[in-house]
């Protein structure tokens, strides 16, 4: 017996602050969508999923990590939804209930070292983070082939120029990037 | 000597493309009675109409041959054209060479011959037409309007208020209708009773209208201006005039049935009137549940309770049908509508009812109607949300919309129109009254176009909360869940791309709109036509959207198609503004194109009698001057043939002709053709 979740439909909403029922299913944000054609959940199908309750099997998509928040849906929405803040709401219960695919939760450790060194420098320092990704990525999957390939990748590319160590150094005012942080309340 | 004139148009390059227009011309111009032969761009322009006006003061022509487009398009312009000349207008023949030659031919060659035929056969004819006059018919200047719906009501108060005397008529014992019934009206939300029952007050009191109720038309003869409608007032048992609508009667009336007017779901009894604000607010006697009445078949005298309640005398057993002929200049036909039901048992043998939702068998699995009865301050249940099985407050409800409607299957493939906004109007009323409720809706497209239409669909999803899925049920059945009794349905939300099954304490069809049951019947005694579903057929839908094929007939509201109040209410005035149109007329007139008997040669043996679709023809009898019969014979009734020939064909003696058509005029063009 399959009934609509009302508490996880209430949950997206408070996450996202956005009222799902606004939503006519016109089918725009898919439409629009620059990832639309890989995912396997598509940004309407996953409203439609948000406004009957259907989150926990969605939050288990790979399409939510695929989205580029690039926000093409919600500006484009006919109905001013914010869709973009919907997937983020779906990304959100998806860490919290730990139900990404390894696909997925590749993506999700590349988000996170990416935020990591945000915090730390305010910018990115595009060295540091792949370091930062690569060896915590190792310490989970143990996979010596991956650092190899990617070590010599990554060689390659600062032979050529398309990573430098000079670029990222720490921004001056650090005490912002902690103060926006903070008001984010991120745990990482 | 005939002097014809022939004008042959280019149409822009409609026909000039495929046909040479200077040739065929040039050609025609040699024909024998031709005067002049012209050609021009466009004859119907305002430069080609004075052409031919020119070349009629000029050339003194007996006849007109316009070689252009269908005469469906423009006979009546060049009609106009000629008389204003100073021709009889029906002088003038249209050859069509754009329709049925220069759109269906590539080859020009071949097209310009046939233009040349098909004018040739054109002057061949015009030569041997005779200037002819319209018929003038008298008009009666009352109305009569069929239905007291809120159709009926808005036409006959129109009417009345145009000054035409209007009788109403009314199969039910009270005026009002479906409205009556409903609770509250999209998209305002505002009560159904408090916009209707003033107007049916209005109708009850106003000087102009005579209202019929628990009345039946019976038979329509005459024609249009001059119908005389036999009316079949039947037996009531109450006198109106002596009545006061005290109600002490069915107050005491010891025999309940179900009320029709709640659909079955609340009791009335046997003398009755159907609801409170009924119009006029006096009972009829259901004779085959009074107690008085049937026991008097038996030759008893049983009851009578009412008969002794009644202060003023006014209740008459021995009361009986009676028939009455008016006589009106035009017809409104305000029939309205039923739904459509599920059950396995259906009126129409095209049509199927529902197995897979219990054929009607579970009590609470209801129609909107009854619904409306459900969630109505005067219904039933004083406008409490209870289901019927148990009078349990319904929790869940589960609305289907196209139930019956696009379902090609159970033999119904049109859009009933106004299903998805009632039920959105349902969700809402259900949600303001069962605050914790859900109302789900299944839906195959929600179709809301109208002013404030779409808003108030949203409206429903957005601020009431209604839970919208996209699919059909495709199955319901009783359950027990809990004890208590349950609704399941097996739905779909096409949207997820899933299956959604829902219990439900109660679940609301939204059936499919049905033109009123025996309208077909009266269709036929009015010569209406109708399509397989009994809907009554306009004259054209754009540009007739209320005239009927038969002259001096309007239809509005639901019996021409599924359509919501404000529609109707538009259509209503709409066909009483034509009918005044009509009405206002000193006299009819009619084309002269109609069949004539020669009575010399008619052998009266009834063949056109039987042929004639519109009862135009009667056998008469022929007597001297002293009364001796001399001879029987048929003949037409100029008012009510339509010209369209049936009789012509049939006639063995060959004694009919018609005019405008004559053999002589079509002979001619068939040999025109073989020269």
């Amino acid at each position: 017996m399959e009934k609509p979740n009302q508490d996880w439909t209430a949950r997206v909403e408070e996450l996202a602050h956005t009222r799902l029922s606004e939503c006519y299913q016109c089918g725009k944000c898919t439409a629009g969508c620059p990832r639309g054609m890989i995912m396997d959940v598509p940004p309407a199908r996953m409203m439609r999923a948000a406004q009957v309750g259907d989150i926990l099997e969605t939050a288990r998509a790979d399409s939510i990590w695929r989205c580029l928040s690039c926000l093409t849906c919600s500006a484009r929405c006919p109905k001013s939804v914010n869709v973009s803040s919907v997937v983020d709401a779906f990304r959100q219960i998806s860490i919290e209930t730990n139900s990404m695919s390894p696909e997925s939760a590749k993506i999700v450790e590349f988000q996170k070292a990416f935020l990591r060194n945000v915090r730390r420098n305010g910018r990115t320092n595009e060295v540091e983070m792949a370091t930062d990704f690569e060896v915590r990525y190792f310490f989970r999957r143990f996979d010596v082939m991956n650092v190899i390939n990617t070590g010599l990748l990554g060689t390659k590319m600062l032979k050529r120029g398309k990573m430098n160590f000079a670029i990222g150094s720490p921004v001056k005012d650090k005490d912002l990037v902690k103060r926006i942080f903070s008001k984010c309340d991120v745990k990482l | 000597m005939a002097k014809i004139g022939v004008f042959t148009c280019w149409c822009g390059e409609n026909i000039a493309r495929n046909v040479d227009v200077e040739a065929v011309s040039e050609a025609i111009s040699k024909l024998p009675g031709v005067a002049c032969s012209m050609d021009y761009k466009y004859m119907c322009s305002e430069p080609g109409q004075s052409l031919i006006a020119s070349k009629i003061k000029e050339l003194g022509l007996t006849g007109v041959v316009v070689a252009s487009c269908s005469p469906h398009m423009h006979l009546n312009t060049f009609r106009k054209t000629v008389e204003l000349a100073g021709v009889n207008p029906y002088l003038v023949e249209m050859a069509n060479i754009r329709e049925q030659c220069s759109w269906v031919h590539t080859d020009k060659e071949v097209a310009t011959a046939k233009a040349i035929e098909l004018i040739g056969m054109a002057v061949a004819k015009v030569r041997r037409n005779a200037a002819l006059e319209p018929i003038k018919v008298p008009v009666t200047k009352r109305a009569m309007v069929i239905g007291a719906g809120v159709a009926g009501i808005q036409a006959a108060l129109d009417l009345a208020a145009g000054g035409v005397e209007v009788i109403l008529v009314e199969r039910e014992p009270s005026v009002g209708g479906k409205m009556a019934g409903l609770s509250e009206t999209f998209p305002t939300l505002d009560c159904s009773q408090c916009i209707l029952t003033p107007r049916m007050v209005e109708v009850g009191q106003h000087p102009n209208i005579e209202l019929l109720t628990y009345s039946e038309v019976e038979k329509v003869d005459g024609y249009v201006g001059n119908f005389k409608v036999t009316v079949r007032k039947k037996a009531r048992y109450v006198d109106i005039a002596k009545c006061t609508g005290c109600g002490s009667c069915w107050n005491k009336c010891p025999k309940k049935v179900p009320n029709a007017f709640d659909y079955g779901l609340g009791n009335r009894t046997a003398i009755y009137i159907p609801f409170p604000q009924a119009v006029p607010a006096r009972p009829v006697i259901d004779a085959d549940n009074c107690l008085r009445l049937q026991s008097m078949k038996k030759g008893k005298e049983l009851c009578g309770i009412c008969l002794k309640q009644c202060g003023t005398d006014a209740i008459n057993f021995h009361d009986k049908d009676e028939l009455v002929e008016y006589e009106v200049g035009a017809v409104i036909v305000a029939t309205g509508y039923k739904l459509y039901q599920i059950t396995k048992e259906q009126e129409n043998p095209k049509l199927q009812g529902y197995g897979e939702y219990g054929y009607g068998k579970y009590k609470d699995v209801i129609d909107s109607l009854q619904f409306e009865r459900i969630i109505s301050a005067s219904g039933p249940t004083g406008g409490e949300p209870k289901r019927p099985s148990d009078g349990m407050t319904p929790k869940t409800v589960v609305f289907i919309q196209c139930t019956g409607s696009r379902d090609n299957a159970k033999g119904i493939t049109y859009c009933s129109k106004i299903c998805c906004m009632y039920t959105a109007k349902h969700t809402m009323l259900f949600k303001h009254k069962v605050h914790d409720g859900e109302a789900h809706v299944f839906y195959m497209d929600i179709r809301s176009g109208g002013k404030m239409y779409d808003e108030f669909v949203r409206r429903a999803i957005e601020q009431d909360d209604a839970q919208y899925h996209r699919g059909r049920v495709s199955k319901i059945e009783e359950v027990m869940v809990d004890g208590v009794k349950k609704c399941r349905c097996y739905g779909a939300d096409t949207l997820t791309g899933k299956p959604c099954v829902v219990d439900a304490d109660m679940v609301v069809l939204a059936n499919a709109m049905l033109p009123s049951s025996g309208v077909t019947s009266l269709a036929q005694k009015l010569s209406v036509g109708y399509d397989g579903y009994g809907f009554l057929s306009e004259s054209h839908p754009k540009l007739r959207p209320v005239e009927t094929n038969a002259a001096g007939v309007f239809v509005c509201g639901a019996c021409q198609g599924p359509k919501d109040i404000p529609e109707t209410v538009a259509q209503a005035t709409a066909a009483a503004g034509k009918a005044l149109i009509m009405l206002s007329q000193p006299y009819l007139t009619r084309e002269p194109e109609i069949a004539t008997v020669d009575e010399r040669l008619c052998a009266a043996c009834g063949a056109c009698v039987k042929a004639c679709p519109y009862n135009a023809i009667s056998i008469e009898e022929i007597c001297d001057r002293k009364g001796n019969l001399v001879k029987m014979t048929s003949r037409v009734n100029p008012g009510l043939c339509m010209g369209c020939g049936t009789c012509v064909a049939v006639c063995p003696s060959k004694s009919v002709d018609l005019i405008g058509f004559t053999d002589d005029q079509v002979y001619a063009q068939l040999e025109s053709l073989l020269d």
